[in-house]
């Protein structure tokens, strides 16, 4: 019944999907946070560059921006990421196209998070003489990202989905494959299957785990 | 929400003014390095000559061949997606909240499953499977496979908004239909749809951002002829003046977005005032959570 | 707002896009089902609409290339005026699908013929031998023969068997990048990040033939496969005779030159002579 998966690499194929989303996921929590910092900071040209940046990014197709990081990074501007090969390329390239679009997630994730903390603490951070960078490093965030770990965990999921939109610049994620054994095989209902359990498997522990450290890391208030 | 920021900091003085100043300079100058670069390279390929960009000003025929047509299909797709997913996502939001357990499994079920997996998967299924078992024209069964798709993600993400909508309700409303004698089902119908209907409305919209993004998908990986895949066509005949055509592509999906998006938080700025309404919302910032598995008690 | 009036107003305007969709849905669906093979003068032609020189979509909503000209001197030997034509995008994937649902009449889209292919359609023809090619750069001269091409960077269209073909015999080491149409490779190309395009010769004259590349790019002439051009019919459909008669009048009469210099002309693309009708060279 599964001989039709002998010349395919199926576990490889996953396996890219699940780089793409650590690595993604990685990059847009730390420029998430940087641009929601730059939300919040009193720099009033930086407030207005973390706001124009949510609000294009958040509403342009992700496909439109992962096509744009190989025709326009690549091909035009000649954006290679150190690597040599278009296979290494076109994955790193998938990287930062994804980190682009999640992290601007991340960010109002996590403004949403810094609302949540109460003034009182804010006030306190101030009266004993913390700056800016101090009272958001010390005080703020921290709480934030507690509060914000089942938020975080649904855009976690949701850049797992997305990885597969990858498959628009040839990485060869699951997607990718799943379109090719469509076409060369007769079994469609059966590679539905067993893509759908294959991305089953990736999202749904990912969010039970995630769901119960957000209850654990939430602040009782 | 939007004065609470600023308590982060206190009133800058004179020195803390300096340093702003100084920040922004600094940030200016990287932005600019940045712009500059950019707009070099992009010269130094010829991506700006004029003859890439000019058919977009001068020639209302490239926007009456390629992208109003193309942006027409981005809209029925779009349109017939919500419209068909809405009913569906409602039943399915109400089955969740049945008093029976069975019932409640079984809708669960469905909507974990179809929200745990992407929707490019989806369309790609929906695609091969028509063209395999049905008789649907090559011409439209992108369509079909793109709307499927869209449908069977975004059933089972309304299906919760429809959840939320109905549990932000106070529990007053139920209490006051089920004292005036109404039954199960009529204080549904009656007394709860309607107003979650209402307090829905921004979600609804704001989903209609992500449908509308979704869409292209359909363009790049099923050959459906919407927003992003005129750009083929188009650049064609422009000497492959790819750059051009995907820029004016990706300012047309951030206008339209924009305006849906801005309207939606119109919308449940409205709802949130409203004094005959319960004050009762799901905001747009809700989507985002539901539209991924796992418990969400906290869409209130 | 009264919650009542809101959701009765919404409703309302759901229904109203429900009904004007599928009621142009049914309609179209509706004249699909009712298509005759020659209804009348009027006849259907599938065509590339992406493809410069072979078959495109131009601005005004005309179209123009080689297998324009070919299907459109077909159509009046057929005894159909070129005003009652009604053209067709025939995707490469899709080509034995509209014929045989009969969405078509016949099929002139860069369209080899194969032994693959002829389990399903017939072919009338071949009325062009291609090749399968690259383009590179005008000033580019370390590609001079096919084995050149390794450790060079190829552009090809996703699934495309050609780009496939050089990476599997001709050049192993070569690096592929595929996307979804050949306006990137070329966008690549133009920018020096790609080495060459591949795919049949005659759709590369025809990019390369557009105002805006001239003098920018040349074909390889490598002639790697050949590709026999044929027009594709339903299954046992007496239109291929019909049309083979045709195709040999435009060969005759000169036409057929005239619409290979018309077309790929001017990126100084070598055709093959006309093939004869009904030899298929492998």
């Amino acid at each position: 019944m599964f001989d039709f998966l002998q010349g395919y690499d199926l576990l490889g194929a996953f396996w890219v999907t699940v780089q793409l989303t650590v690595y993604s996921a990685i990059g847009s929590l730390v420029w998430g946070t940087l641009l929601a910092a730059m939300r919040v900071s009193p720099v009033p040209l930086m407030r207005g560059f973390g706001t124009a940046y949510v609000n294009i990014v958040r509403n342009i197709p992700l496909t439109v921006i992962i096509v744009f990081t190989s025709l326009g990074l690549f091909q035009t501007l000649g954006v290679s990421l150190g690597a040599e090969r278009f296979t290494t390329i076109n994955f790193r390239l998938a990287v930062l196209g994804l980190t682009a679009y999640t992290s601007a997630f991340v960010c109002e994730a996590l403004r949403s998070g810094i609302n949540t903390v109460p003034l009182g603490q804010v006030e306190a951070a101030r009266a004993i003489g913390l700056n800016f960078p101090q009272v958001l490093r010390l005080i703020v965030l921290p709480q934030a990202f507690r509060s914000v770990v089942g938020p975080l965990a649904n855009v976690l999921i949701a850049l797992t989905k997305n990885t597969t939109v990858a498959a628009a610049i040839g990485v060869a994620e699951a997607a990718l494959l799943m379109r090719e054994m469509i076409e060369n095989e007769a079994q469609l209902l059966l590679i539905s299957v067993i893509f759908a359990v294959g991305f089953l498997c990736l999202t749904l522990p990912t969010g039970l785990f995630l769901g119960w450290v957000a209850k654990k890391a939430a602040v009782k208030r | 929400m939007k004065d609470k920021p600023t308590v982060l900091y206190d009133v800058p003085g004179p020195r803390a003014h300096r340093r702003n100043l100084a920040w922004s300079l600094l940030f200016v100058l990287v932005l600019a390095a940045v712009v500059w670069w950019v707009v070099t390279s992009l010269a130094d390929k010829n991506q700006l000559e004029w003859s890439k960009w000019a058919p977009f000003f001068t020639d209302a025929r490239v926007w009456e061949t390629y992208i109003l047509p193309a942006l027409k299909n981005t809209v029925i797709a779009a349109a017939l997606a919500m419209v068909i997913a809405l009913p569906l996502g409602a039943f399915l939001g109400i089955l969740r909240l049945s008093d029976h357990r069975s019932v409640r499994a079984v809708a669960g079920t469905v909507v974990e499953f179809f929200r745990a997996i992407p929707v490019l998967i989806l369309m790609l299924f929906a695609n091969a499977a028509y063209s395999e078992f049905t008789d649907i024209s090559p011409d439209t069964r992108p369509l079909y496979a793109v709307v499927t798709g869209l449908v069977l993600y975004n059933a089972s993400v309304l299906a919760e908004v429809v959840r939320a909508g109905i549990l932000a309700l106070p529990a007053g409303q139920t209490d006051a239909a089920k004292a005036i004698g109404m039954r199960k089902g009529q204080t549904m119908v009656h007394v709860l749809l309607p107003q979650a209907v209402t307090a829905m409305l921004p979600a609804l919209v704001s989903q209609l951002v992500v449908i509308v993004k979704d869409t292209a998908l359909g363009g790049a990986m099923l050959g459906f002829s919407e927003l992003l895949a005129s750009v083929r066509p188009m650049s064609a005949n422009y000497g492959a003046n790819t750059i051009a055509c995907f820029t004016v592509v990706a300012v047309i999906f951030i206008v339209l977005n924009f305006a849906l998006t801005t309207f939606a938080s119109r919308l449940e700025r409205r709802l949130r005032r409203g004094k005959k309404s319960t004050g009762a919302v799901v905001g747009a910032e809700a989507v985002e959570e539901l539209a991924t598995p796992g418990e969400h008690p906290d869409t209130r | 707002m009264n919650p009542l009036r809101t959701s009765r107003a919404v409703v309302a305007a759901a229904a109203t896009v429900v009904l004007s969709v599928t009621s142009t849905g049914l309609a179209n669906a509706a004249t699909g089902a009712l298509r005759d093979h020659r209804d009348g003068d009027k006849i259907t032609i599938g065509i590339k609409f992406d493809q410069p020189g072979i078959g495109l979509k131009t601005p005004d909503g005309t179209y123009t290339g080689f297998d324009v000209d070919v299907a459109t001197y077909v159509a009046k030997q057929l005894g159909h005026k070129p005003s009652d034509i009604e053209w067709k995008e025939a995707k490469s994937a899709d080509r034995e699908t509209l014929l045989q649902r009969g969405d078509v009449d016949f099929i002139a889209a860069s369209y080899s013929i194969n032994d693959k292919r002829l389990e399903k359609v017939d072919f009338a023809g071949p009325y062009l031998l291609a090749h399968q090619d690259v383009l590179i750069r005008a000033d580019d001269d370390s590609i001079k023969k096919p084995s050149d091409l390794n450790d060079k960077k190829l552009c090809s269209v996703t699934g495309s068997t050609s780009a496939q073909n050089v990476k599997d015999k001709i050049a192993p080491n070569a690096q592929l990048q595929e996307y979804g149409g050949y306006s990137e490779c070329l966008t690549g190309l133009e920018n020096g990040v790609i080495d060459a395009v591949t795919t049949d010769d005659s759709i590369l004259a025809g990019y390369a033939s557009q105002p805006e590349f001239k003098g920018k790019f040349k074909l390889g002439g490598f002639k790697m496969s050949n590709e026999n051009y044929g027009i594709g019919v339903q299954k046992g459909s007496d239109l291929k005779g019909e049309i083979n008669t045709a195709l040999q009048k435009m060969v005759a009469d000169g036409s057929w030159d005239a619409a290979v210099k018309k077309n790929f002309g001017p990126a100084g693309y070598q055709n093959e002579p006309a093939p004869k009708i009904g030899v298929v060279v492998k």
